[in-house]
């Protein structure tokens, strides 16, 4: 027992930067076979993310979602639900913000203020269901979640045309006093879109960690996440922190979806189908090892792969799908654990060597 | 002749030697015990040999040859059967087909269930199993279920049997007949390898024990040569007392008191059916009993785990009934759970969080809504020393350690709270003996300060041993009282299983 228990002892740092060279190997071993040179591919790929300063503030831009949804999965992981929802959380955080952002007639700083706190809010109620179903129902929110991702895409499809625009495609840019860009920093960077979200995320991932390390409330949400039985024993309620830690999960989406729109975007149109944003969170929080530190690393260098890949095809012509498949093979290695098996095999031949 | 000899045996695995240098042979149609410490190396060797494992050095030889088994298959081939202490069935399946699992006879293709069921009955015969071959397994009690695990090796042709700790599911009635089966088996021809801590069950079934030690063999001894104690001290390494010392006390104020209490298990059906029960200041009041007779429901109504259908619970006077945990907790009762993996402990938590698991939002643990570290680690730290938790440090998950040290974790947590009234649910389930030793010892020592301490164990023994009152629980009503100082284990037995009592003790 003891044994196996010092082998799972292992830094998730280490499993994380090992998948992610791993996973880069298989990318370059896919552009040899279409026959594309991978090192000048990744080159391409590095050094455009960080060019110019406009290329820096563009990735720092994809960035700051990804660290936003990266938390609201890790957080849910860390309590002990998987929260898939994210990206109907992250949809409805965008809805709300961009319905303050339009209908609401309001002085600069309270307009954009408002309209964050309403995607926050938004993206905590639309995960109050699933929690609230699974505390009192006991159904499972993997299946509600998804289904909500659904119902977030289409009400918000319906809502963009219907009532938040004239019957087009996408709603009017919102007004400057709701925007999250800072003429300031976007000119630091080359008028990059990037914008005031990034302070935002950096605080959530402080959050994430001052919460559930420092706060009773943490403690009593950790530990209906890893025991619930002993945290009724111990006079908890598992049902209220069940809901209360899948509304903070979702209050991090929805703030994601929120700062999306009003830094980056700046308008909602009609999306045939999800951002992806929401379910690469998944991905973050998985290569992030669920910690604020390991989510916000995942998130910039899964930033810096999509914005650096997008610009990489053009510069050496590889598409940006093989960075897609990057993506998909770090996370493969990252759940498949491959340093702990590598780490066994090569333990059970030095104890063989020795004999 | 031997049937097993396992020479010079050791297993390291990284950080630890598992096994080193063992040395164990076993006769033909003897019993022959393996007795050592949790952690000691037995699982280990047994997987050994069982071929789970592949030792690191040292040869095995069955009847003789010297062989490699290199996995369960092989063992199987070799006529080696292991009784494993979880028992592998498939619950929806019958007798029958979780026994033929794996090979199965057929008919052109279909499984011939006659021929299975008629080949099952005569080896229960043969051997006084007494198991039906179509019951479904789970229908059956604990005790067939575990028959049915030696059927199972039975009909696979084995001639040597292990049994991995098999008495720390039963009752004592079925302990004494897996002890008859025992019996059978050998007088059949085969030769059982007992894993076991417990050294009474040595003393009554076993011929020769081995002795095993921080994985080292330290002897190998007759049983007929030796007596407990001995046996104890090679296990331990020290001496080891096993009688508590214990004062006679005059009890106290009624500190808990149980009117007609009436509480459904999971399913809705009545598990404690109006049962009245009192523990005073100052006294131990042990709970006997086979497992299943409303033992769990009923300490889960007390502490608020469960709701009550009927009935008062009452602590120090106020009424405590269908209180929720937390308040029932503060009222000032400790409780040391029946499962300390699901209940008592957050097992992914630091030792120094489970520490505080009830007390983590009080001063001075926290500061409103800050938890304190400075103060949660000094507390860890006291516990730690003072209850001697084993443990690296207090940051080590509560994962890492071993049974003995989990629980006196729990133990610790819940005595330094001083409650009035101390619950322990099979406080020493699967542990050895020196902790054992422990937590016999901090029992009585809140007995001693003048605390109520309700016992609760399937350990005939214990309950014995500590109590000064014994209520005995048959079908969610309390069947009798007994003295332990005048009872006899079979008076208690006899109650247990639902006979009138001889002598009522009401005290």
């Amino acid at each position: 027992m003891q044994v196996q228990q010092r082998q799972m002892r292992q830094s998730p740092l280490l499993t994380s930067i090992v998948s992610v060279i791993l996973g880069m190997l298989v990318g370059a071993v896919m552009m040899l076979v279409a026959g594309y040179n991978p090192i000048q591919a990744y080159i391409a790929l590095f050094t455009s993310a960080f060019l110019m300063p406009y290329d820096i503030g563009e990735t720092i831009r994809t960035i700051t979602p990804l660290i936003l949804t990266g938390l609201s999965v890790g957080l849910a992981f860390r309590t002990g639900l998987f929260n898939i929802g994210v990206e109907g959380q992250f949809i409805i955080g965008q809805l709300m913000s961009v319905i303050v952002a339009l209908k609401l007639d309001l002085p600069p700083v309270v307009h954009v203020i408002v309209a964050v706190i309403a995607g926050a809010v938004g993206g905590a109620l639309w995960a109050f269901l699933p929690g609230f179903l699974k505390a009192t129902r006991g159904v499972h929110e993997v299946i509600t979640t998804i289904m909500l991702n659904f119902i977030a895409l289409y009400l918000a499809n319906t809502l963009v045309r219907n009532w938040l625009s004239a019957g087009s495609d996408s709603t009017e840019k919102i007004p400057e006093s709701a925007s999250l860009r800072w003429d300031v920093l976007s000119s630091l960077f080359g008028n990059a879109r990037i914008h005031l979200g990034l302070f935002l995320a950096l605080a959530a991932a402080f959050v994430m960690y001052y919460l559930l390390w420092r706060t009773t409330w943490g403690f009593e949400l950790r530990s209906v996440g890893f025991n619930p039985q002993a945290s009724e024993y111990a006079g908890m309620s598992v049902k209220k922190n069940l809901v209360m830690s899948m509304m903070i999960s979702g209050c991090f989406a929805g703030l994601g979806g929120a700062t999306e729109l009003l830094g980056t975007a700046e308008y909602l149109s009609i999306h045939g189908s999800h951002t992806g944003i929401g379910f690469d969170g998944i991905a973050v929080a998985l290569l992030g090892a669920n910690s604020p530190v390991g989510i916000l690393l995942a998130a910039s260098l899964f930033g810096i792969l999509t914005y650096g890949g997008s610009v990489m095809q053009f510069e050496a012509s590889v598409p940006y799908e093989v960075i897609r498949i990057v993506f998909a093979a770090i996370i493969f290695f990252v759940a498949a654990n491959i340093v702990r098996w590598a780490g066994t095999k090569f333990r059970k031949k030095a104890v063989t060597k020795d004999a | 002749m031997n049937v097993v000899e396992m020479k010079g045996i050791t297993k390291r695995f990284p950080g630890i030697v598992a096994n080193d240098n063992i040395h164990l042979t076993v006769k033909e149609g003897e019993i022959h015990a393996l007795l050592g410490e949790n952690g000691a190396g037995k699982s280990t060797l047994m997987n050994i040999l069982f071929g789970l494992y592949q030792p690191d050095e040292g040869e095995i030889r069955i009847k003789g040859e010297k062989v490699h088994v290199t996995g369960p298959s092989m063992a199987g081939k070799l006529g080696i059967g292991m009784v494993h202490q979880h028992f592998m069935l498939v619950d929806p399946f019958t007798v029958t087909e979780n026994i033929i699992l794996g090979s199965e006879p057929t008919i052109q293709g279909r499984i011939d269930r006659e021929k299975a069921e008629r080949e099952v009955q005569e080896i229960s015969d043969r051997y006084g199993l007494r198991v039906d071959p179509r019951a479904r397994i789970r229908d059956i009690s604990v005790g067939m279920q575990q028959r049915v695990e030696i059927l199972k090796t039975l009909y696979r042709g084995a001639d040597i049997l292990i049994f991995d700790e098999p008495t720390a599911v039963l009752s004592p009635q079925e302990i004494d007949e897996l002890i008859e089966i025992m019996g059978n088996l050998v007088r059949e021809g085969k030769t059982i390898i007992f894993i076991t801590h417990k050294l009474k069950e040595i003393m009554r079934v076993c011929d020769s024990v081995t002795i095993i030690r921080r994985g080292k063999t330290i002897d190998t001894l007759q049983v007929k040569e030796t007596d407990e104690n001995r046996l104890a001290s090679m296990m331990v390494g020290r001496e080891v007392s096993f009688d508590v010392e214990k004062e006679q006390r005059e009890p106290g104020e009624t500190v808990l008191s149980i009117r007609d209490l009436r509480v459904a298990d999971s399913r809705g059906a009545d598990a404690v059916k109006g049962l009245d029960l009192e523990v005073r200041a100052g006294e131990i009041v042990g709970i006997a009993g086979v497992d299943g007779n409303g033992q769990t429901e009923l300490l889960e109504a007390i502490t608020g785990l469960r709701k009550t259908k009927s009935g008062r619970v009452r602590l120090n006077g106020k009424d405590i009934t269908n209180l929720k945990p937390r308040s029932v907790t503060r009222s000032g009762v400790g409780h040391i759970p029946e499962d300390r993996h699901r209940r008592g402990l957050v097992l992914d938590f630091s030792i120094g969080e489970n520490m505080v698991l009830q007390t983590y939002n009080l001063p001075p643990f926290a500061k409103g809504f800050r938890l304190q570290y400075s103060e949660i680690q000094e507390h860890a730290e006291k516990l730690v020393k003072e209850y001697d938790v084993r443990t690296p440090d207090i940051h080590t998950p509560a994962r890492a350690l071993s049974g003995g040290n989990q629980q006196k974790a729990v133990i610790a947590r819940e005595v330094e709270r001083d409650p009035d009234l101390l619950i322990a649910a099979q406080p020493t389930r699967g542990l050895d003996v020196g902790a054992i030793e422990f937590i016999h010892r901090r029992l009585i020592e809140q007995r001693d300060k003048g605390k109520a301490v309700l016992l609760m164990s399937l350990e005939l023994d214990e309950v014995l041993k500590l109590s000064d009152r014994i209520a005995v629980i048959y079908e969610g009503k309390i069947a009798g009282w007994v003295d332990p100082s005048t009872a006899a284990e079979e008076e208690v037995g006899l109650l247990m299983a639902g006979g009138k009592s001889g002598a009522e003790v009401k005290s």
